[in-house]
């Protein structure tokens, strides 16, 4: 069904929903190479004020990728709540954006809503939405998640410690965490992005993590971050797996490309259950998401990145995740060209995710081919916490170097706990006060001497 | 620098390449590690945005290579660095007139078995740096195993399937790519060498072998030849390459450290 406006003495219409959408996108790479995107800055406002007028309902009757080709259409539409939805069910995107500021919109009646909204309302909402009004609404969302700690508490703030290294070597990756965990990082997940698929790697670095999870008595939970079949398999031989890992998409067909399908991840959820790891709760999924991934597997279905990501979202949300992360700037500058860009798609994956009732974090981070710096990251990292953002990565000086990106640092996220006093998961900052790292302020140790845990166990080389 | 405090692990430094124990003043990087950062960033812009000199690539060729001809140059659609950022569509098709003026450059009907392709990518520092101490080693391997070779092509604004479309134009029955990959932190200047049987416009990364991160640190050349050649021939006898045609050469696997020498055994 076509939609038009007029503004001023000019005519505009748009194809269908799908266009609509596309159209009152704010400008990124992704949508131009794609070919999708608002020819002018006029076309874009026209759409978005006839996105304004748009009822909510129109969503549950109109779908972007038609709802017999693709399962994640089939999702959306088979578990969206009518009874949650009746809040809003009166109003338009325009009205919506105004009752999410409003402060009838609660962290109480925002949390009773989210089965009621499907990802293509919060996209359309999002469009609509400055940088300030994306903060503000994603502040009042709350999502807490619990393995082996409670992640999402209001005015609390995680991290993933990330000990990559390029040939998976165990002394090096060990090497990283001891630095991450001694500057108080690591709440979230220590996760290990492999740079083998080998299954015997990977099984080695299961081991290696739980080794010292087991041995330094941490609340924390581990990951190595490789396909989910290889790590139902490994589940399946007895390696000790917490969260099962695997990157989603918001087509049926970016999934496919992926090796993976609904049922699949519903399997690979079954088993970590079954293996009853967790101590405090049973959130055992851990998922990555980023705008333009159906694009360059050549599956967007003319549909924009970021209504496809918030598609990803309606995935993640059928397996209670503990974690989901968007990678922001790690793709490339063909979806996301510039900090302005990624700052930008940032805030609204995290305030898509969080208003559908997903633990969001953020991968903060650019690649050396896009026109980004270090003062880009500062601004998202800033804004992405007093958004209330649930976790960002932590990594070595901010350096991976088997992934070859920048992401945020240990110091980075001491620089947020500092300026916003945002304490790590309860169970972890506990433990970090047991193990002398942190006091009960949150003041990290002076690292002149090891604390005692860690003295313990470590022989440093030039100590002999 | 008296209110920056080290860190105690700081030895650990020995185990990997990792910016790790670099110390704080307060919470913060210190000024050292903040400006090593910033000049590690520094020459990984300057990496992708300096252009590839061409001239000075082909004087520096023809010295090593004093009877080969003259290298061909061709760009990609994409008609400046900006475009070809956001652009890869254009950055792996030929000009029309381009391809046009390959396919008349060919001096015998049938072609040549193999064609090589020093392309800029998204390093031109890893290109400037490491192609041509490659083509010494490979040029000479390739010819020793009795293949015959196209004049070497050079290539600007161009991503790996460009040469799809160049290997096409000149009729080689495998093409060999080397160009800069993106620029890491701390690798500003890796090559890489992508390997395409029966190169043709349509042809997916699946249907490629390749040999990463060429450089100091990385793949030595002698590694990334050997590793080249040995698919190359396994290419040519098969007529395919891609995902069936596994390295089983085993040239680059690196062994690891499977233990950790600074933790004591658990009581």
């Amino acid at each position: 069904m076509p939609f038009s406006v007029n503004i001023g003495h000019q005519h505009y219409v748009f194809a269908d929903l799908k266009t609509l959408l596309a159209k009152a996108t704010p400008a990124r790479s992704g949508d131009s190479l794609a070919g999708i995107a608002a020819t002018s800055n006029e076309e874009r406002v026209a759409a978005q004020y006839t996105l304004a007028d748009l009822p909510l309902r129109h969503f549950l009757n109109d779908v972007v990728i038609p709802y017999e080709d693709d399962e994640v259409t089939r999702l959306i539409i088979d578990s969206h709540s009518a009874q949650a939805f009746q809040l809003v069910s009166h109003l338009t995107v325009g009205g919506f954006r105004d009752w999410l500021l409003s402060d009838v919109a609660t962290t109480e009646s925002l949390r009773g809503l989210a089965p009621g909204l499907t990802p293509e309302m919060v996209a359309a909402v999002s469009k609509l939405m400055r940088v300030q009004d994306l903060i503000l609404v994603a502040k009042k969302c709350e999502v807490i998640t619990r393995f082996r700690n409670t992640i999402g508490l209001a005015n609390h703030f995680s991290t993933r410690l990330q000990p990559n290294h390029p040939s998976d070597d165990a002394a090096g990756i060990a090497a990283s965490i001891v630095d991450g965990l001694l500057y108080a990082s690591g709440d979230a997940v220590i996760g290990i992005n492999p740079a083998s698929d080998n299954t015997q790697t990977v099984t080695r670095l299961l081991h290696l993590l739980d080794d010292v999870i087991t041995r330094f008595d941490i609340p924390t939970q581990s990951c190595v971050l490789t396909h989910v079949t290889t790590t139902l398999e490994l589940i399946n031989r007895g390696a000790p797996v917490d969260l099962v890992f695997q990157s989603i998409a918001g087509s049926q067909a970016a999934n496919t490309s992926f090796g993976v399908n609904l049922a699949i991840l519903a399997e690979a959820q079954s088993a970590a259950h079954a293996l009853q790891r967790g101590t405090v709760g049973n959130n055992v999924m851990y998922f990555e998401t980023g705008q333009g991934s159906a694009l360059s597997a050549n599956a967007h279905c003319g549909v924009d990145q970021q209504t496809l990501e918030v598609r990803a979202y309606a995935v993640a949300r059928a397996f209670s995740p503990l974690l989901v992360n968007t990678v922001v700037g790690f793709i490339g500058p063909e979806y996301l060209y510039n900090g302005k860009q990624i700052i930008r798609a940032g805030l609204e994956d995290h305030f898509c995710g969080k208003l559908l009732g997903l633990p969001m974090g953020c991968d903060i981070c650019y690649t050396n081919h896009a026109e980004a710096d270090q003062d880009d990251m500062d601004m998202l990292l800033t804004q992405f916490a007093a958004a209330g953002g649930s976790f960002i990565m932590g990594i070595p000086g901010a350096d991976d170097i088997m992934l070859n990106y920048q992401t945020t640092s240990f110091h980075d996220a001491l620089y947020i706990r500092r300026l916003l006093n945002l304490p790590p998961a309860p169970e972890f900052f506990q433990w970090l006060q047991t193990s002398e790292i942190m006091d009960e302020r949150g003041v990290l140790f002076s690292g002149a001497a090891l604390p005692p845990r860690f003295a313990r166990a470590l022989v440093l080389p030039g100590a002999s | 620098m008296s209110d920056t405090k080290k860190d105690s692990w700081h030895d650990l430094q020995a185990y990997t390449s990792a910016r790790i124990a670099q110390g704080r003043s307060g919470v913060s990087l210190p000024i050292a590690a903040n400006l090593k950062f910033q000049l590690d960033h520094a020459r990984a812009r300057d990496a992708v945005h300096t252009a590839f000199n061409i001239h000075s690539f082909i004087d520096s060729y023809l010295a090593a290579f004093p009877s080969a001809d003259a290298p061909l140059c061709v760009a990609s659609s994409a008609d400046s660095r900006g475009q070809y950022l956001q652009r890869p569509d254009l950055g792996r098709q030929l000009p029309e007139a381009q391809w046009q003026q390959l396919r008349q450059s060919l001096k015998s009907e049938g072609g040549s078995d193999i064609a090589v392709v020093v392309a800029d990518g998204l390093s031109s520092a890893a290109v400037q740096r490491h192609a041509l101490p490659l083509l010494a080693l490979l040029l000479p391997a390739i010819a020793n195993q009795g293949f015959s070779l196209a004049p070497l092509c050079l290539a600007t604004q161009a991503r790996v399937a460009l040469g799809d479309d160049i290997g096409e134009a000149i009729k080689a029955k495998l093409l060999v790519m080397l160009i800069g990959e993106r620029p890491g932190l701390s690798s500003p200047d890796s090559l890489g060498m992508y390997i395409t049987y029966s190169p043709q416009r349509a042809r997916t990364d699946a249907q490629r072998n390749c040999i990463s991160n060429i450089r100091d640190g990385g793949h030595s050349y002698q590694q990334a030849c050997d590793t080249g050649i040995y698919l190359i021939a396994a290419a040519m006898e098969k007529a395919q390459t891609g995902i069936s045609l596994k390295d089983e050469s085993m040239l680059l696997d690196s062994p690891t450290t499977t233990a950790i020498p600074f933790l004591k055994p658990s009581a």
